[in-house]
């Protein structure tokens, strides 16, 4: 079973942000970050997508809350 | 599956109107904050688009512009034109076909083959597949494929996920029998499941015109619509983008053996430029193959294909030969790819009305 490096993801999803500077935790809910937009939502599918090799889509990534359940969910997919 | 070798036929010539006045993103005041306006700008790649200004132009009139400038150029004859197809979204009524309209208003001959189709970012593929098979038996000689949207006329000028993304634009493609050469090779597909993720919910049949459907609604993402508006579901749009292109295109250079490397140029649907890198790089095509028109038109709808190589390879085009794969994405859900050459082709230089 393969797993994600946590702080490798995070810088990724930092820069799929556009927000160098933010501190990012797991427990965050990433929707209620300021910077957070239908711009930003498209930029981190398109990381996942690049890095990780994995299309989430829509409905499925509405069910996602935290930066830890995307990285569970990205663990899983990679996996299956 | 959705292959087909249409044979005996090539374009001739291509030409792109568009209004003259220009809306600048960067001056916009749709976005409550600079740094939205920024990562719209970076994220979109839209820059500034030509917009109609007072509802005083149609497709049709686009296209018509496109059209009449392209057979002046090649020296067609207007009673020689044995096929028009109009591809858009935005006709000029719901009856008659607009088409039939263009063929009187370009003087065409009453013999000729008239029809609409209904789409949008995929149309241009759609289109001149439905030319080249009218064309490939050699009984029709010459067709004209006019694609175009006026597509800010159906976005709410309150919503910033759809308003700012979209230009207008009309085209004209002149194709020709011509036995023994190439043609296209295709690779079509369709999606109906997606018909919500970019759609005008009142107006058509469906949901006829009445008094809700032009009261405006405030969505929890602030933007405010009509129901006679555009809704954009840009995730959806978006993970259907990047799934489903690369793997059209893939397909069809595997199906019919074609080289990748041969290609000179891949001209994508000017979806949005976040979108087209993603497909770009999931390709691992090179950034000097793959042209962009957005930046300055914006995402033209059936028109993008062909403005972007008026306006990105006109000499390329007009002097030698070009391989080149096309590929349009969108609404529908609808998607489509082909594969062909051009030899010396006539490109006019981008009208302005």
């Amino acid at each position: 079973m393969e797993k994600i490096v946590v702080n490798d993801f995070i810088a990724k999803f930092k820069d799929a942000l556009n927000a160098d500077n933010k501190e990012i935790f797991l427990d965050d809910k990433f929707r209620d970050y300021d910077e957070w937009d239908s711009m930003r939502y498209l930029s981190v599918i398109s990381m996942l997508d690049s890095e990780y090799d994995v299309i989430i889509e829509p409905k499925e990534f509405q069910k996602i809350e935290t930066v830890r359940e995307l990285i569970k969910e990205v663990e899983k997919r990679q996996n299956k | 599956m959705g292959f087909q070798h249409y044979k005996n036929v090539e374009i001739r010539g291509l030409a792109a109107c568009v209004p003259k006045n220009i809306e600048d993103n960067r001056q916009s005041q749709l976005f409550s904050t600079d740094d939205q306006k920024k990562m719209f700008i970076e994220t979109t790649g839209v820059i500034s688009r030509h917009v109609i200004a007072n509802r005083d132009i149609c497709s049709s009139d686009l296209c018509f512009e496109a059209a009449n400038k392209l057979m002046y150029e090649l020296n067609w004859k207007r009673e020689e034109i044995d096929c028009l197809i109009f591809v858009s979204q935005t006709p000029d009524y719901i009856m008659p076909a607009t088409a039939c309209i263009l063929q009187e208003r370009l003087g065409l001959s009453n013999e000729c083959f008239a029809m609409d189709i209904s789409l949008g970012c995929s149309g241009w593929i759609y289109g001149v597949s439905t030319v080249a098979a009218l064309l490939q038996n050699g009984y029709f000689k010459k067709g004209l494929l006019l694609a175009g949207d006026t597509s800010t006329v159906t976005k709410s000028k309150k919503d910033k996920s759809t308003y700012p993304l979209f230009g207008d634009c009309g085209t004209a493609t002149a194709l020709q029998y011509k036995k023994g050469c190439v043609g296209f090779k295709a690779h079509t597909a369709t999606d109906g499941k997606g018909y919500k993720a970019i759609y005008i919910p009142h107006g058509g049949f469906r949901t006829f015109y009445n008094s809700r459907s032009s009261k405006e609604i405030e969505f929890p993402d602030g933007n405010i619509r009509t129901n006679l508006h555009t809704i954009l579901d840009g995730p959806t749009v978006f993970t259907f983008g990047i799934s489903k292109v690369p793997l059209s295109i893939s397909g069809l250079l595997k199906h019919f053996n074609i080289d990748i490397e041969l290609i000179d140029y891949f001209i994508f649907h000017q979806a949005n430029k976040i979108l087209n890198e993603q497909i770009r790089k999931k390709l691992k095509l090179p950034v000097e193959k793959v042209p962009y028109s957005i930046e300055y038109y914006g995402n033209t709808s059936s028109a993008s294909i062909p403005l972007t190589m008026v306006t990105k390879l006109k000499n390329k085009l007009e002097s030698g030969n070009c391989r080149l794969i096309a590929c349009g994405f969108g609404v529908g859900l609808s998607w489509g790819t082909i594969y062909f050459e051009t030899n010396n082709i006539i490109c006019p230089e981008i009208i302005e009305i």
